[in-house]
């Protein structure tokens, strides 16, 4: 019997290390792309047994700046088209970048809107504790195109380094409202609800994802870019609240 | 004492790995762009909150971290071990734990905000409150090591003098204590300065009112990677200038 385990260990140590049957893809995809990426992860592994899909989520800018300073990477997905050029001016890209996904704002509120927010308008309103992304980031960048397209000038508490910090800000009910993008609220469910307003398809953000250079596993994110790009992927990404491209 | 030669050679790898880090800052600023980097609106509206903020709580962090640290080495009573321990908890905190407790302390919806029905969350004073909590243990430390390293004995002659317990304090103890205030008030000015993590979940992060210099650089990076790379040079220079000539003068100067 002892000897039976040892030899199945060295058996599976065996198939742990032996060659062709581990393989990664490493995939960079922005923080908002979270639950949507995970899900797709699942369904890759599935259908393509002993490959393993690391996935790492962070600020599209953050990642960028990684992939150019050398982060092994074979897929990245961001939340920008301006961060994946800086990823393009690198000359890091295999081939194009192509818009998957669109995303949207959305007025964030604490579960049961106790300041009555209905409209983009009323966020405005005196005694609102209102928190923004600042202009530097995407979310920031959209907010103030909405209000420049709804001739609103908004007066933040706080215009934060990025979305999940309204989002955060909002959740704790530490604000009255925030602009976030409709994926943020659905992934907070019982704790933020969201205000659906006109003037958001004034600032649709766009989603590019691209294959990179350098890497040894051409195939396999090829393939993970078609799971993401086909309809499979478009579901998943439905259900997290993303736009069709 | 002659040191075995074999300590230099670890030494110099921890030196290293101090210094080493800031010359690849060094390496990656812009110089043409950087008298207009740092001289921006958004730079000097940073630099200026940073330098009040950090003075401001500094100030708190002598008021109420020196007379700590005089509990805390001079007195006796039970739990007092305990009480020292809980001092250092901002320095093993990640100060963005700091944040989020002042913040479901002091916050709207915190207890002691509600009873005091005060809004401190997205305003300056949150700010100083978010660098004093990081930065009193440092003053406390600091002080706390320098009045055990006095000892007693001078407070125990002045008293049999017939000096009053202020009256040590006053012309004693705080005078002999100098160089261990002005070291323990460098560390908390200089860590105040770098605070990031607790300000920016407690106080937020708007330009003028909460947004200090290493705030500012965290956004800053987002969209233009040379601003945040010379905002950070700006914070280096400011922090070894508070180090490097402020604190030998401090500790020693006064010998």
């Amino acid at each position: 019997m002892k000897r039976m385990s040892v030899l199945l260990s060295l058996l599976l140590i065996a198939a742990c290390t032996s060659g062709p049957e581990k393989r990664e893809v490493t995939v960079f995809a922005a923080a908002s792309l979270k639950d949507a990426f995970t899900e797709l992860e699942k369904s890759y592994e599935a259908s393509h047994p002993g490959v393993d899909v690391r996935i790492s989520f962070g600020g599209s800018s953050d990642l960028a700046q990684q992939i150019v300073n050398g982060a092994p990477a074979d897929v990245f997905a961001s939340a920008s088209p301006s961060t994946m050029d800086t990823v393009a001016k690198a000359d890091l890209i295999d081939g194009r970048a192509e818009v998957f996904a669109v995303n949207t704002l959305r007025i964030a509120v604490p579960q049961g809107n106790p300041k009555g927010i209905r409209t983009l308008a009323d966020l405005t309103k005196p005694g609102t504790a209102l928190v923004l992304c600042a202009p530097q980031v995407p979310c920031g960048a959209a907010a103030k195109q909405v209000a420049m397209a709804a001739k609103l000038t908004f007066k933040p508490v706080s215009e934060e380094p990025d979305v999940r910090s309204v989002l955060g800000k909002v959740a704790a009910k530490e604000a009255d409202a925030g602009l976030v993008y409709v994926t943020d609220v659905l992934s907070a469910p019982g704790k933020v609800e969201g205000v659906d307003f006109p003037e958001s398809a004034d600032a649709v953000n766009e989603y590019p994802l691209a294959l990179l250079k350098k890497t040894g596993q051409a195939q396999l994110a090829r393939e993970f870019a078609e799971l993401v790009r086909g309809q499979a992927g478009r579901d998943v990404l439905t259900r997290a609240g993303f736009g069709p491209p | 004492m002659t040191l075995p030669r074999l300590l230099w050679v670890p030494a110099l790898l921890g030196f290293a790995v101090i210094v080493l880090p800031v010359i690849g800052l060094l390496d990656r600023v812009e110089w043409a762009r950087l008298p207009a980097l740092v001289t921006s609106d958004a730079a000097l509206s940073a630099l200026g909150l940073s330098m009040q903020t950090a003075a401001m709580s500094t100030l708190v962090c002598l008021l109420l971290g020196g007379p700590l640290a005089f509990v805390l080495a001079r007195s006796d009573f039970r739990g007092l071990r305990v009480l020292r321990s809980l001092v250092l908890l901002p320095l093993v905190l990640p100060p963005v734990v700091g944040g989020l407790a002042l913040l479901y302390l002091l916050g709207r919806n915190g207890f002691l905000g509600q009873l005091l029905g005060v809004q401190l969350p997205y305003t300056t004073a949150a700010v100083v409150l978010a660098q004093t909590f990081v930065a009193m243990p440092f003053l406390v430390v600091s002080l706390e090591g320098a009045l055990r390293t006095a000892g007693e004995r001078y407070e125990a002659v002045a008293a049999t003098l017939g000096a009053g317990r202020w009256t040590v304090l006053r012309r004693v103890t705080i005078p002999l204590l100098l160089p261990g205030i002005g070291s323990g008030v460098v560390l908390a000015f200089a860590r105040a300065l770098g605070e990031f993590g607790a300000t920016i979940a407690f106080a937020g992060s708007l330009q003028g009112t909460t947004r200090t210099l290493p705030l500012e650089i965290y956004l800053q990076r987002e969209s233009d990677v040379d601003a945040a790379v010379a905002l950070s040079l700006l914070l280096v220079v400011i922090a070894i200038v508070v180090i490097v000539v402020a604190r030998p003068r401090a500790v020693e100067g006064l010998r």
